[in-house]
């Protein structure tokens, strides 16, 4: 256990305290106790930075499932530092966020301060394992924490489909991801990603090396919400504000982002992953940035643009995976610079939007709509959420002079350096990049002017509005100052986390006393990236203004063949082939499941038992036959037989009672007083519990059963009683396995018992006896669910 | 179904006890003679099911206060916690630990750690096998 360990942990452990606060200082916000984590685990990862100068990552280890190969091995280089940063980083100010957000008199503070936690603790695991295995288990708590994060309110339906949604997409790539993960270390022989980095050779000439890729990107490609994967996002957004603001932008989104430059030194360099996150990437910026202006809901209006702004980080993360390929080893900078791009991109994407969506939980908090038709002309009213507005939405426009504008052009000088490297047709890509940047323009105009300027209507706001409470303000105000701040020093940022990011990335890349120039200058002359953006200000200044006109080529895109539609019709269709085929077989007769219990009993158990050719019968050093058994055997046969003909119930309960208690003394008999105990007290509480229900029978009548079904019934109990006599009597005959009963004779030396067989159970065996006892538990809580719940229901009637 | 029987009540007023301190008896028997926690749970059982027998619902309650779910809950978390306290210190799960001490009055006294799981098995099967007659009883 390493600090390392307890700062990954500490989120955990936290959570326990959490709904202690919560119910024993009701006076007090939850939020306020909550801080701390974020708080502590910030300084100590900013207390990081000089270490991390140095290059070397830090490794701490500490073995879990060694005989796996699955060790809790933590490593943090420059892109965990990078993560961690933000992750603490902005969870602190939107725990501070949410302490005004969430009333602490209405909403169940305590569950969002233990998923949010739970959420806080996965994340930073994923970015610091370096365990495939690991990484991937922190990576599904993360999905399930977002679930329960976006069904907080659940009572709405919309939270639960949202939840849902969000929850199939994201976990199906989950598992596509461990796929390759499997994979990945099947080929490697290791899970450790420094490991398989080591063995690249090994890895890309392996057949599985294309499929574990695909595999992989679908992973990172759901949870980082690309094309076609990314319909969860948007339905996200029913969660909480400063959860939209701190996982659906922030931190679990860009999840997928990291998976891949986490893993761009094992797949990068080859033109698959290029080409597939390339144009994955750029048609996800194209389709959100369009959809985006369609949107009436502040906050749909932001997932679209979250979800544009990832497919730019996601295709500069393409372009910069080829300074891996030697092939352009000429081009080397201009690739390693579109990663530079990315890493910078994804940096201020994170401040931006998550200033953006905190503005917008204050509009929501103080006009209670978030409906751009409703808002308007609240500059004069809002003057400080105004102006946050405005740095966010134009530093997200890629305007000077916010950090935006920085790494907006730093995109361009990306895509257009491939489309200059590689084939002519490329040039589309440059093009769908300056188009969709145009989009991005028009949203963000949307959201500054349709919300702030205008008419003013205070007759369709619910409240009257003011300006926010100043503790709300406080965290976006630092992230809007960040904003400027970057744009005006960018290598402060650069040459302290950008570089040591890029050098994670690229661990291999530089010879001996090399560096990659990392400087990101506001001011690059007159040149093509300058003059894309003028032209995006001017046209996207005209659609804005012709907004009106041309905005009804959204109503015109077909309605049913929406990614939406078919999502919802395919989750409706296996919803309905599942309860066919369910109800196929669970058909409620009793009569049903004990054949076929008993069916499999005969022909698996029987079958498996044929094909072995394990009966056989020898009698050898058996025990003669008693008298007393004979009478014995003969009498527990005729009363059995008597069950079948009685006409009345209680008759029947008392005869298989006796058959039980002449067991017990067969018992008795064999002298294994454990057993013949057990059987006489299990057979007169059975008995007790028969008569207890005896009262709730129907009448015994003479069943007038169809002729097939009682020759069914008979081919079953026959088959049933032979093949379990014929197993008794092999098991007692078979010499093809060791018996182990020596090793219990040794029971007194072992643990001291005197009584072998309370030995077996409580000891050699303590497991079975264990889980039998949970078997037993559970099957008590379902006859107490059955009955009780029937009754509630009936009374709700 | 309201009936008094007056021989049976009194003596599973007697007899009650009985079984009672003879599951006891088997619970703490069975390291070294026939028993055991499975089987002392259920005499402890049977003998809470004489009261159901010979009184009626309402009377049982009242004397035995107890939820039975939560008995048996504690039971198998008592099993559970046992194997993990081996876990703990170096061992295997569950793991069990004796020593021979002398207590007054007892003189040499084995114990063991297979005594608190067994005493969980107890548990279970009192609670769960309670939960199941009750409330198939108390069903109206």
């Amino acid at each position: 256990m390493s600090l390392l360990h307890v700062a990954v942990l500490l989120p955990f452990l936290y959570t326990i305290l959490v709904p202690f606060f919560f119910k024993k200082i009701a006076r007090v916000h939850t939020g306020w106790f909550v801080i701390v984590v974020p708080l502590l685990l910030f300084v100590y990862f900013l207390s990081q930075f000089p270490i991390q100068n140095s290059q070397a990552p830090i490794v701490r280890s500490v073995p879990w499932i060694p005989s796996a190969g699955i060790d809790f091995t933590l490593h943090l280089d420059g892109l965990s530092l990078l993560f961690t940063l933000i992750i603490t980083g902005i969870g602190c100010l939107v725990v501070l966020y949410s302490i005004y957000y969430m009333s602490m008199k209405r909403e169940a503070l305590h569950n969002f301060y233990v998923y949010l936690l739970l959420f806080m603790g996965a994340m930073l695991g994923v970015v610091l394992s370096d365990n495939l295995m690991v990484l991937y288990v922190f990576w599904e708590t993360t999905s399930v924490s977002s679930f329960l994060l976006i069904a907080y309110w659940y009572q709405r339906k919309n939270s639960r489909y949202g939840a849902q949604k969000a929850m199939l997409i994201t976990v199906f790539g989950g598992f596509a991801m461990l796929l390759g993960f499997l994979m990945l270390g099947s080929m490697a022989g290791t899970f450790s990603i420094r490991e398989i980095i080591g063995m690249r050779d090994v890895v890309t000439s392996h057949s599985l090396f294309i499929p574990a890729m695909l595999l992989v990107l679908l992973g990172a490609f759901t949870k980082s919400a690309q094309f076609p994967f990314h319909i969860w996002l948007p339905d996200a957004m029913e969660a909480p504000t400063p959860i939209s603001s701190y996982l659906h932008s922030a931190t679990m989104v860009k999840a997928g982002v990291y998976l891949v430059a986490r893993v761009t030194p094992i797949f990068g360099g080859d033109m698959n992953w290029f080409w597939i996150i390339t144009i994955g990437g750029t048609v996800t910026l194209f389709w959100g940035a369009f959809m985006a202006i369609r949107q009436t809901d502040l906050k749909a209006l932001l997932a679209y643009s979250t979800i544009s702004q990832l497919g730019l980080i996601m295709s500069l993360l393409g372009i910069g995976s080829l300074a891996l390929n030697p092939s352009y080893s000429a081009q080397i900078d201009l690739f390693t610079g579109a990663m530079l791009a990315a890493i910078f991109h994804l940096f201020n994407h994170s401040i931006f939007k998550g200033c953006l969506f905190m503005v917008v939980g204050i509009l929501d908090h103080e006009t209670g709509t978030r409906d751009i038709r409703k808002l308007g002309g609240l500059m004069s009213l809002m003057p400080v959420s105004f102006t946050l507005t405005v740095i966010g939405g134009l530093s997200m426009a890629g305007l000077p002079p916010f950090s935006g504008f920085l790494s907006k052009e730093m995109f361009f000088t990306g895509v257009l350096s491939v489309s200059r490297t590689l084939d002519q047709w490329t040039v589309l890509l440059p093009i769908a990049a300056w188009i969709a940047s145009i989009f991005t323009f028009v949203y963000s105009m949307i959201l500054v002017f349709k919300t702030f300027t205008g008419n003013y209507h205070p007759d369709r706001l619910d409240k009257k509005p003011h300006e926010a409470p100043l503790g709300m303000l406080i965290s976006p105000v630092i992230l809007a100052s960040l904003v400027v701040l970057v744009f005006f020093f960018p290598n402060l940022v650069s040459y302290s986390l950008l570089e040591p990011t890029l050098h994670s990335v690229f661990p291999n890349l530089l010879g001996p006393g090399e560096s990659f120039s990392v400087k990101i200058k506001a001011w690059h002359g007159l040149n093509l990236e300058l003059f894309m953006t003028i032209g995006i200000v001017i046209i996207g200044t005209l659609l804005f203004r012709t907004f009106k006109k041309w905005m009804d080529i959204y109503y015109n895109l077909p309605r049913k063949l929406t990614l939406n539609s078919f999502y919802d019709r395919g989750l409706a269709g296996a919803e309905n082939l599942s309860s066919r085929i369910t109800s196929f077989y669970m058909n409620g007769s009793l009569h049903s499941y004990l054949s076929y219990m008993f069916g499999f009993l005969i022909f698996v158990v029987g079958g498996a038992f044929v094909l072995q050719g394990a009966f056989g019968a020898n009698p050898a050093g058996a025990s003669p036959i008693t008298l007393y058994e004979y009478i014995l055997a003969a009498s527990i046969a005729v009363l059995a037989g008597f069950v079948i003909f009685v006409q009345t119930r209680l008759t029947a309960i008392i005869a298989v009672g006796a058959v039980g208690y002449l067991v017990s003394l067969m018992l008795v008999i064999f002298r294994a007083p454990d057993l013949a105990l057990t059987q006489l007290v299990v057979e007169t509480i059975t008995t007790a519990l028969f008569l207890l229900c005896f009262y709730f029978l129907p009448k015994l009548k003479s069943e007038t059963v169809r002729i097939r079904l009682r020759l069914v019934n008979l081919l079953i109990s026959i088959g049933v009683g032979t093949v379990l006599t014929l197993i008794g009597i092999s098991a007692h005959s078979s010499s093809q396995f060791k018996p182990i009963a020596t090793y219990f004779e040794d029971a007194y030396k072992l643990t001291g018992a005197k009584n072998m067989v309370n030995a077996i159970l409580v000891d050699f065996r303590a497991f079975d006896t264990m889980l039998e006892s949970v078997v037993l538990f559970t099957a008590g809580i379902g006859v107490y669910t059955l009955i009780k719940l029937r009754k509630s229901r009936r009374g709700s009637r | 179904m309201k009936f008094s029987n007056v021989i049976l009540q009194s003596a599973a007023k007697v007899l009650v006890f009985i079984i009672m301190i003879y599951s006891i008896y088997i619970l703490f028997a069975g390291h070294n003679n026939p028993g055991g926690g499975f089987i002392g749970g259920l005499i402890t059982a049977s003998a809470f099911t004489l009261l159901y027998l010979a009184f009626d619902v309402e009377t049982v309650r009242d004397i035995i206060p107890l939820d039975f779910k939560i008995v048996g809950a504690i039971g198998v978390m008592l099993a559970l916690l046992t194997g993990l306290a081996s876990v703990l210190l170096g061992d295997n799960f569950l793991f069990q630990y004796y020593e021979y001490v002398n207590l007054p009055l007892l003189g040499k006294t084995g114990l063991g750690t297979a005594f608190v799981f067994d005493l969980g098995v107890y548990m279970a099967v009192v609670g769960t096998t309670m939960t199941i007659i009750r409330s198939i009883s108390e069903d109206e």
